[in-house]
């Protein structure tokens, strides 16, 4: 069957922080552009960011972005690649300057300059401290303040969105240049071929791989799974950050900056806890050193409840003023999901999954690159990615709170400006390979076919549990060896997830099987990549391997879903202007 | 507990009906979003839209028990069984839950929701004094849900020329802002019998906006500022 074609000069799958940055460059400078989401623009999950963006604007106090820079390595446990963290952070000024003349409603200082507030693992002088005011807000609705601010630009710019879109896998020709995508009209239920001359992959996390997320429904992983099924493989995917504080049970976030603005943690006996994990930096250090202290707390039984299975956030002595200035979200989110009133109260919190390190590998310029002939970083023609899905890999093994905003504003429009250039050195389309559409119809032909296969939400729920149990803030060897196991037979079972709906319009069930179909490579390559580092860094603790294996591991892993194969690749430890900074003993 | 939801499948269904659903909830269910996805487990094809599950993506805005809301944060304890679920009013029907939208866009984007200022950029930011930031409150956090909107009269019976409470409620959020330079389009474009003054004050909008918004209030002020100019 040949499906109906539309054709476009790029094609932006995603219309969150990222893809609303990298569209705004392309339409702006008058290209055919399609963004495609899932929902509409400003539903993407950036929508519920809370603390800030990360940039050395200097508005408080000194600050500069080779400190930023210095934080950022050393939050990453050196995994990052130091080239494209100066970048970050060399730009970031200008991207949330550029951010504020769209109209951003940041929260100001009495001069009128953008208020910025403290944020774990942000420090003075090189690490030294003490902490820096780095993190530019609007209240504690930064991300949603940002999302909008870059819709309503988009919406000056005259860019064309496709509402209600999914993509659903990627088009590479025999040379292995990517021609464009298949997607689905959720609405009408008809898909289409979009022949584009670029392709960029925008498409945010996938944090619902675990049983209990800050994330969204709809962050699936599409991205990374379309691009695992094309043959790109997939970096670092061992590297899930657990945020210190969503409230326990509803895993809602309640963000860092409750601590950057001088909130703290208590265990059962009241005790300041992270005064010992962490002399210096205390409830500020980074997050992977805060939520391992936290589980800590927990398994030794200083864990507060009748279950003795959560901490306890204290930010009453702050004053409603303050927080209803600085932090009214967190309260509001502190009286629906916790049932208690921050004012007086302390919230409920365990660390829960929150963002996800690894994805789709990129250079700073926002290029796609796979290892070819023995290069590692070989441009992937005509693919693009950026923001959460994408890999650059400037978090490396546990990303700082606020650079994800500031990665979306600086590679969003980094990668804009390089299809920008790819598109003038290629005027015309490739032409579309006959099997152009094979893969999807097989998928979509399956799942309309499939009578009593097993049942998206079980299937699942196994997986997530899956995640949850066997890939957690602690990792031991012999539940990452099961874990493998498992995954691997629960990536069986996908293989027959069946759905009763079989109407055309607005058919969610199919839309959430196909969301089941990426995520479940993330999941596998997950387990695999973890199970195979033997050493601790970052998000990554093992406990047979205890310390950091700079001898043997400052290398990234590569996943490829094909026999869910690994191979490894370098580190950039030069950047591109900056000097080396070598590492060094982790130590908030 | 006991809900009866709106079903319309236009792929096959002739004429929409309620369905009855008997689920049993499980002790960490907590919002009515909680017992749409249990719900959904059993039959998946109850079509609706949603995202965050926290209150700020504005993706489950539906009608329940008669008055319009967000399943994700709408406490299941203060709900009388049966609960009734319908789509947002006023707006045509896609699919059981799911409007569609265009009409509202449409309105929200007839206002120029941007940021217009045609000086030369700065070098560094825009200065914006604290007070002058804090006129922004209270309009900025629109999650462009359509509660208000799908419950304001005015905007069923011309949602095509009145703008609607969202829409207008963005309207001021530029008019306040210090930044922009275009007060004169801005009202201009407002002025007119329908597209500002088919707001009778009736205050639906005030009475469900999840994020304790007042569109009405806005209104007002739009109001006051086109009086203003012509005296
Ligand atoms: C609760 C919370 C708070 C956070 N707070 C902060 C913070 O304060 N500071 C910070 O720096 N970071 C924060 N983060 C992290 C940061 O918000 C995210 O990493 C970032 O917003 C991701 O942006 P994105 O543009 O990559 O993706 P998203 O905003 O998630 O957008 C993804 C887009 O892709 C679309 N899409 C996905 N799949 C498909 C498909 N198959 N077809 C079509 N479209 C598709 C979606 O519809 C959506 O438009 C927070 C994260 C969470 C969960
Ligand atoms: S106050 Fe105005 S906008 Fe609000 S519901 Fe009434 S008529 Fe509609
Ligand atoms: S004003 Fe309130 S009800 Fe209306 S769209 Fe905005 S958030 Fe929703
Ligand atoms: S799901 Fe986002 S507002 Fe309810």
């Amino acid at each position: 069957m040949a499906l109906p074609v539309r054709k476009f000069d790029a094609v932006i799958v995603g219309a969150g922080g990222a893809g609303m940055r990298a569209s705004l460059q392309l339409a702006e400078a008058g290209f055919r552009v399609a963004v495609l989401s899932k929902v509409f623009p400003t539903r993407s999950h950036t929508v519920a960011a809370q603390g800030g963006i990360g940039a050395a604007l200097g508005n408080m106090g000194e600050d500069s972005w080779h400190w930023h820079m210095f934080d950022t390595v050393k939050g990453s446990d050196w995994l990052g690649d130091q080239d494209t963290i100066e970048f970050l952070c060399r730009e970031a000024p200008k991207a949330v300057i550029e951010l504020e003349h769209f109209g951003m409603p940041f929260d100001r200082n009495k001069d009128g300059t953008v208020y910025q507030r403290p944020f774990g693992g942000h420090m003075q002088n090189f690490g030294a401290g003490p902490a820096v005011q780095r993190s530019c807000c609007a209240a504690d609705r930064t991300g949603h303040a940002m999302l909008h601010t870059l819709y309503q630009r988009n919406i000056r710019a005259n860019t064309h969105f496709f509402v209600e879109w999914m993509a659903l896998d990627l088009i590479r020709d025999a040379s292995g240049q990517v021609v464009g995508v298949t997607a689905l009209e959720m609405e009408t239920g008809e898909v289409y071929i979009l022949h584009a001359r670029s392709v960029l992959f925008a498409t945010g996390g996938a944090g619902r791989v675990y049983a209990s997320s800050t994330n969204a429904f709809i962050n699936t992983g599409d991205g990374l799974g379309i691009a695992a099924r094309a043959g790109i493989p997939l970096e670092d995917m061992e590297f899930w950050q657990f945020h210190p504080t969503g409230v326990a049970g509803a895993g809602v976030l309640i963000t860092e900056g409750v601590r950057g603005e001088g909130g703290y943690l208590l265990n059962k006996d009241g005790e300041r806890f992270m005064e010992r994990y962490a002399p210096n930096a205390k409830d500020l250090a980074s997050r992977d050193v805060v939520s391992r202290a936290m589980a800590t707390e927990i398994k030794e039984g200083r864990g507060c409840g009748d279950d003795a299975d959560y901490l306890q956030l204290k930010l009453d002595h702050l004053g409603v003023e303050l927080i209803e200035s600085k932090l009214p979200g967190i309260r509001e989110i502190a009286k629906k999901f916790a049932n208690v009133d921050p004012v007086s109260d302390p919230i409920p919190v365990v660390p829960t999954c929150h963002y996800m390190m690894g994805g789709i590998p990129t250079n700073y310029r926002g290029e796609v690159v796979a290892p070819k002939n023995g290069d590692p970083d070989v441009v992937v023609p005509g693919f693009f990615a950026a923001g959460e899905c994408a890999c650059a890999s400037v978090h490396g093994a546990n990303r700082l709170g606020t650079n994800s905003l500031t990665d979306l504003l600086v590679f969003g429009k980094a990668s804009g400006d390089t299809t920008i250039r790819f598109l003038k050195e290629n005027p015309h389309h490739k032409d579309l390979p006959k099997d152009a559409a094979d893969l999807t119809l097989a998928r979509l032909s399956r799942l309309d076919a499939q009578t009593n296969g097993e049942k998206v939400h079980e299937v699942g729920a196994e997986m997530r549990r899956t995640m949850q149990a066997h890939c957690g803030v602690f990792r031991f060897p012999d539940l990452l060896e099961e874990g493998v196991k498992k995954i691997g037979e629960v990536a069986q079972r996908v293989q027959r997830i069946a759905i009763d709906d079989k109407s055309r319009v607005f058919n969610t069930a199919r839309v959430e099987a196909l969301e089941l179909e990426n995520l479940i490579e993330v999941a596998v390559a997950s387990l695999t990549s973890a199970d195979a580092r033997k050493e601790s860094r970052g998000a990554h603790d093992r406990s047979d391997f205890p310390d950091r294996g700079d001898e043997n591991w400052i290398k990234h892993t590569l996943w490829y879903k094909d026999g869910s194969r690994l191979d490894y690749k370098p580190v950039h430890m030069t950047p591109l202007s900056a000097q080396t900074i070598p590492p060094k003993v982790r130590t908030y | 507990m006991n809900f009866k939801i709106y079903r319309f499948d236009t792929d096959k269904d002739a004429q929409p009906y309620m369905q009855d659903y008997d689920i049993e909830l499980q002790p960490t269910d907590r919002m009515l979003l909680d017992a749409l996805e249990r719900i959904k487990a059993l039959d998946d094809s109850l079509s609706l839209r949603r995202s965050c599950r926290e209150g700020v993506c504005g993706s489950d805005a539906m009608n329940i028990n008669g008055k319009n809301g967000l399943a994700c944060i709408t406490k299941l304890a203060d709900l009388k069984s049966p609960v009734e679920l319908r789509p947002l009013p006023g707006l045509p029907v896609i699919r059981d839950l799911v409007v569609d939208m265009s009409q509202f866009f449409k309105q929200y984007h007839s206002v120029t929701p941007y940021l217009v200022n045609d000086e030369p950029v700065p070098e560094r930011e825009r200065l914006q004094s604290p007070q002058d930031r804090d006129q922004l409150d209270g309009l900025y956090e629109c999650i462009l849900c359509a509660c208000c909107s799908t419950a304001c009269p005015s905007f069923w019976w011309n949602p095509d020329k009145f703008v609607g409470p969202a829409g207008l409620l963005q309207a001021y959020r530029f008019l306040a802002d210090s930044r922009d330079e275009a007060t004169s389009e801005r009202l201009d474009n407002l002025e007119d019998p329908y597209r500002l003054f088919r707001c009778h004050s009736i205050m639906n909008c005030v009475d469900v906006c999840p994020k304790g918004l007042n569109p009405t209030k806005a209104i007002g002020k739009i109001r006051d500022m086109l009086v203003r100019r012509t005296v």
